[in-house]
């Protein structure tokens, strides 16, 4: 090659890596100072309130005073509301994008349904909120109770759980699907003894995303009538005589984190805002806890599973 | 497009009759008015250039089309006399129960090797442990594969080679003794050395199985097949014993595409 064409190809070539490199360093720039800044928020969170974070501060209800206010009642109202939204959003939200995506035909109407759904997802959550306090608190006289609370969320989700059922399923490649019925397997046997185990890893990574969403959700909750102090906790869902378990909890008035931390964000005293910024803290670890458990789970599940 | 008749007669007993068969897929009218006989007990190849309909013609044994919407078939194939896979009133379970199917690519379960093997007897309901240890055990002896997994059947059979997974969909694909298997070009994805020991395999089934495959090498269907038909443009161009196909075609398509002229 003449020695022109061989530096003008090498002037290019600079040229383009030049601008491969800036954008890099743009992206790179970009992702620091949005980790620098969520960093800083969380812990300077996490500092204001560390001296609050007690035993003392999970086993207390709330209080007039703020040094021995607690939040038992909003980490038991949490937990019990996401036990609620979980076992009401796993199962429909799962049957859901099974029919949609391996039974239904795919016609006008499977369309329809599709771009609803994947709208809802998007849907602002005071919306579910003014939706369930007709339904579910008036209409189906479900009271402002846990029980309420749970569906609330748990339609929240629903749009979530489907779609990623819907996207994990078909994530499986045609060649499974085809090597089950050529066997002679119905349908039903190709997504229970196939389709299920294969896609359960993503499946539970959209179920926890959706509960991570529905944790921190305040305003459908306090649409629907949760309390904002509460100083006793709902019955236990055990007792000790047959049949041991009692459902009488999913009837109880409750409040939950989020709703404790605006409580307190709202009083006037320094102090409470503390407690605030220690149930802030306690908050961001529940959710993390949760996506560490699904990661874990996860990798548990994927590892024999490739294709 | 009627049969030359003028190449000897196939005198073997039929496995299968197929009769006037059209194949749509929507509108596209894929298979065009095919007649065809399965001998029992033999290879039978189906050779032709690509797009001609000899995978939608396989596939219409076995009713995969029925798995995806717009699919629609006329005619019949009749099953030792007595059933019309394509009847209206039959099951293509029922149908695939009775005619299993190897694929293109090797295609196992995430599962361990065992597992694999033993889902042709678990869709059945076959719970069995010791029943199903033998009929896996003779699946696995039969395809050549048992002395290579028999110290790791719980192992994921993804651990396996290319071949060797072939060779599982083989073992998976006879285990409840299917009257017939089909092949959709076993060997494409594979090696030489692998194919060599599928085609080997293959003359070996005859005993136990009527075999049908699709193949895209004429070397294959001239070395492994009884019988071959020639398929172009979703018609069936030729159909008659292999040698008799290879060595004095009766149809110009046929000599022409044998000759390596059209393809």
């Amino acid at each position: 090659m003449p020695t022109t064409n061989l530096r003008k190809l090498r002037t290019n070539l600079n040229r383009r890596k030049l601008i491969n490199s800036g954008f890099a360093f743009l992206g790179a720039t970009i992702i620091a100072i949005a980790i620098i800044i969520l960093l800083g928020l969380t812990l300077k969170m996490a500092f204001q309130g560390a001296e609050r974070i007690t035993p003392e501060f999970f086993t207390s209800f709330p209080s007039r005073r703020a040094s021995r206010a607690g939040i038992l009642s909003a980490w038991v109202g949490t937990c019990l509301v996401m036990l609620v939204t979980a076992m009401a959003a796993i199962p429909l939200g799962v049957a859901s994008g099974i029919y949609l995506e391996e039974y239904a035909k795919k016609n006008w109407l499977a369309d329809l349904i599709e771009i609803n759904v994947t709208n809802l997802a998007g849907v602002p959550s005071i919306i579910y909120g003014l939706l369930a306090l007709g339904l579910f608190v008036y209409e189906l006289r479900l009271g402002q109770s846990i029980l309420s609370a749970g569906l609330t969320l748990a339609l929240l989700i629903l749009p979530v759980v489907i779609v990623t059922t819907r996207e994990s399923i078909r994530a499986i490649p045609n060649s499974l699907r085809e090597a089950s019925y050529a066997l002679g397997a119905s349908k039903w046997q190709t997504i229970w003894d196939h389709i299920l185990p294969y896609s359960f890893g993503s499946i539970l990574t959209g179920v926890i995303i959706g509960l991570s969403r529905a944790i921190g959700e305040t305003a459908p909750i306090i649409t629907i009538g949760a309390l904002t102090f509460i100083a006793f906790l709902p019955k236990s869902p055990f007792k000790s005589e047959f049949p041991f378990l009692s459902f009488e909890w999913l009837q109880a008035p409750f409040t939950v984190m989020p709703i404790q931390m605006f409580n307190w964000v709202s009083r006037p005293q320094a102090a409470f805002e503390i407690n605030a910024a220690a149930a802030g803290t306690v908050l961001i670890g529940m959710t993390l806890g949760i996506n560490a458990i699904a990661i874990f789970l996860r990798y548990q599940l994927r590892k024999d599973i490739k294709w | 497009m009627v049969i030359n008749n003028s190449h000897e007669q196939i005198t073997s007993i039929p496995k299968a009759e197929v009769a006037d068969l059209d194949f749509y897929y929507g509108s596209f009218h894929a298979l065009k008015g095919i007649n065809m006989t399965l001998p029992e007990h033999s290879v039978t190849a189906l050779i032709g250039p690509s797009g001609c309909g000899k995978t939608t013609f396989l596939r219409c044994f076995n009713r995969m089309h029925d798995l995806y919407p717009g699919n629609r078939y006329e005619g019949s194939i009749w099953l030792d006399k007595d059933t019309n896979i394509l009847g209206r009133k039959v099951d293509p379970i029922e149908v695939r129960m009775r005619i299993s199917m190897v694929f293109q690519r090797p295609n196992p379960f995430p599962k361990s090797i065992y597992e694999n093997v033993a889902y042709g007897l678990r869709v059945r309901g076959e719970n069995n442990r010791r029943l199903m240890d033998e009929k896996i055990e003779d699946a696995l002896r039969v395809s050549a594969l048992w002395d290579e997994v028999k110290d790791r059947l719980n192992e994921s059979a993804y651990n396996l080679s290319g071949g060797q997974q072939q060779r599982l969909c083989i073992a998976r694909a006879l285990v409840a003794d299917p009257e017939i298997v089909l092949f959709d070009e076993p060997t494409s994805a594979l090696d030489p050395i692998a194919t060599a020991s599928i085609e080997e395999l293959m003359s070996t089934l005859k005993d136990r199985v009527t075999i049908l495959i699709v193949t895209h090498s004429m070397q294959q269907a001239a070395r492994i097949s009884d019988h071959t038909a020639f398929m172009y443009l979703g018609e069936l161009i030729e159909f008659g014993r292999t040698k008799d196909v290879f060595n004095k075609p009766l149809n110009q398509q046929t000599e022409d595409y044998i000759s390596g002229r059209i393809g």
